[in-house]
């Protein structure tokens, strides 16, 4: 099956004078794991939250299997399956208690419910855990146990808004296997995400998005390889001059100044390019300071398309109050 | 309509047992009240008042049964207006955003959440009254069987449709305001004055008649109107005043109650209709 299961097209979402989300038009296929990656602040959370009917879709469509979000709210709303980017958890309900919640504000039938939440805890491993109060759980088992409750309705999409903030390594990487494995299993995701690691382990395809706007797609590879096949990072004693010295070399496609030098990309093997380079500049008389060869990643892709590293901020700054507006 | 409010419900009471020490306070703090502050002012009152005699044929109250109905009024106040305080922790920490995400329709938190709270009030007031009873409290006076069970499913009524009044009214301010202090400053705003200006615990008849236009728009003068009238009966004398309830009196004051708490329902329902999350 090649459908969407999402579709939005125009999406333009304001605070006041702030453009959160600004024109924005993508799909989600089914079976895929698709992303959002972007720095704090670019509209991802605002975009989920829109998806997810918590914020009206002011401008532009959503569709959800089909199901106009704004004209047939319900019918998206038990079409999903959200992991909020904050813990939305009663601390003082057991683990059972929490999916059977979920289960009956959803209207599930009781027998249903039983089957979907023993096979869910084993899914996320919490079996040993049922009868065990949410506030004794640590951070890892929480959001495992969130991403089983947002499992119980058995959605067509799952909306992961930031899984890993504020988690360490190792229990990161396990959520992530948990997130292959659902989607293995066949569950569309929907993940945002301000991790380059994350985006770059998990996605189908990713969107780049910064300022509200989508800046560039495609999957880890075509985005990285876009960039050419190798990167060459270049700090120079004079960088005005180095450019055009550099920009005649053949197998050099692009020279940009960014803040901390020369970012050259290569259409042939850097390996093989590099001591032409070098001999270019020394002969322009131009002193090197540092070279640095790589391959693509995702951190440069980032770089590229906007101009600035994505910042890894520590996760505590991350947690946002919830703000509840009225309108 | 749907079901899911029972899940609301559900939740509440989870909560309502599972917090040993919240659990505990709630049922002795109304039974404390009554043995200190109504012990001492009856035994003040009575002998101030004791110069009065009964006109015929209507009985005389004791001040200890006048104001239990007071109390009674008090918890129920009390109870349902902090009874809404769990959204605000909802929202703030807790799991608001999964309900408001989830298909069941918004009101049903509001009815989850106001049945749990009546339900805490209905256990609170029995055990006041039972309470009451045993310190020496007569209400119910030469009651059959029948009587007295009628008189409590009439004061569960009144309590009730108060109660649900009260808690829609904290579910709206809960769901509007940010933050914990601004709430509970708000809610010590409105109790003192309405627990004052009100009938709960003496006549009103003697107030100023600004202080009296006041009482009349009190919801808990209604509710303590009810309470007495099932509970002591519709001809008594107490603290030098009689008390004449008509069945019109009776079904004017639940009439006010059903207002009240319809109008609560409303705004709470617009309230949570126009949630969202910024």
């Amino acid at each position: 099956m090649s459908e969407n299961v999402v579709e939005v097209r125009g999406l333009v979402h304001r605070f006041g004078d702030l453009t959160a989300v600004d024109d924005i038009s993508f799909d989600v296929r089914r079976g895929e794991i698709f992303s959002f990656l972007g720095p704090n602040g670019a509209g991802k959370s605002t975009t989920i939250n829109v998806l997810t009917t918590l914020l009206p879709c002011q401008a532009g469509t959503v569709t959800v299997c089909g199901h106009d979000i704004r004209k047939e709210t319900s019918a998206v709303k038990s079409r999903i399956g959200i992991v909020f980017q904050d813990m939305v958890l009663d601390r003082d309900l057991t683990v059972w208690e929490t999916l059977e919640f979920h289960g009956r504000i959803y209207s599930m039938p009781k027998t249903l419910r039983a089957g979907r939440i023993d096979e869910l805890l084993k899914l996320v491993d919490l079996e040993g855990k049922r009868g065990e109060r949410v506030k004794n759980l640590s951070g890892g088992m929480k959001r495992r146990l969130e991403i089983a409750r947002g499992l119980m309705t058995r959605p067509e999409i799952l909306y992961l808004d930031e899984p890993t903030i504020g988690l360490d390594p190792q229990t990161r990487l396990r959520i992530w296997d948990y997130i292959k494995n659902v989607n293995r299993e066949g569950t569309t995701i929907f993940l945002t995400t301000h991790y380059m690691d994350e985006a770059d382990q998990l996605s189908d395809r990713i969107h780049i998005i910064d300022h509200g706007r989508l800046i560039a797609s495609g999957t880890p590879e075509t985005l990285k390889s876009d960039l050419g096949t190798d990167m060459v990072y270049l700090v120079t004693g004079d960088d005005d001059a180095t450019e055009p010295l550099v920009s005649a070399i053949e197998g050099v496609r692009s020279v940009k100044q960014t803040t901390k030098g020369l970012e050259l990309i290569l259409d042939e093997e850097g390996g093989k390019l590099l001591p032409r380079i070098i001999h270019a500049i020394e002969d322009g008389g131009v002193d090197i300071e540092s070279v640095m060869l790589k391959r693509p990643s995702l951190d440069d892709v980032f770089v590229h398309h906007t101009g600035r590293e994505v910042r890894d901020e520590p996760a505590h700054t991350n947690i946002k109050q919830q703000r509840f507006r009225r309108h | 309509m749907g079901h899911e409010f029972l899940t609301v419900y559900w939740r509440e009471m989870i909560r309502f047992v599972r917090f040993r020490g919240q659990l505990f306070a709630s049922l002795v703090q109304p039974a404390l009240w009554l043995l200190l502050f109504g012990v001492a002012m009856t035994s003040n009152f009575d002998s101030m008042a004791s110069g009065t005699p009964a006109p015929p044929g209507v009985i005389s109250i004791d001040y200890l049964t006048f104001m239990t109905a007071g109390v009674i009024a008090m918890t129920a106040l009390f109870t349902s207006l902090f009874g809404g305080l769990s959204l605000l922790f909802d929202k703030n920490w807790g799991i608001m955003r999964e309900m408001l995400a989830s298909p069941m329709p918004r009101h049903h938190i509001q009815i989850g959440v106001g049945l749990g709270g009546v339900t805490k009030t209905f256990i609170q007031v029995m055990l006041i009254m039972v309470f009451g009873m045993l310190i020496g409290v007569s209400f119910f006076p030469g009651y059959s069987a029948i009587e007295v069970l009628v008189g409590v499913l009439g004061i569960l009524a009144f309590v009730g449709m108060f109660a649900l009044g009260f808690l829609f009214l904290s579910a709206t301010i809960s769901m509007r305001m940010e933050s914990m202090e601004s709430v509970q400053a708000m809610m010590t705003l409105l109790t003192l004055p309405l627990f004052f200006s009100s009938n709960a615990l003496y006549p009103v008849n003697n107030f100023p008649v600004w202080l009296q236009a006041i009482s009349t728009v009190n919801p808990l003068t209604y509710l303590v109107n009810g309470v007495r009238y099932f509970a002591i009966g519709s001809d008594f004398v107490s603290l030098g005043t009689e008390y004449a309830y008509s069945t019109n009196d009776i079904l004017i004051s639940f009439g006010a109650l059903v207002a009240f708490a319809v109008i609560m329902f409303l705004t709470a329902y617009h309230t949570f209709n126009k949630a969202t999350i910024a």
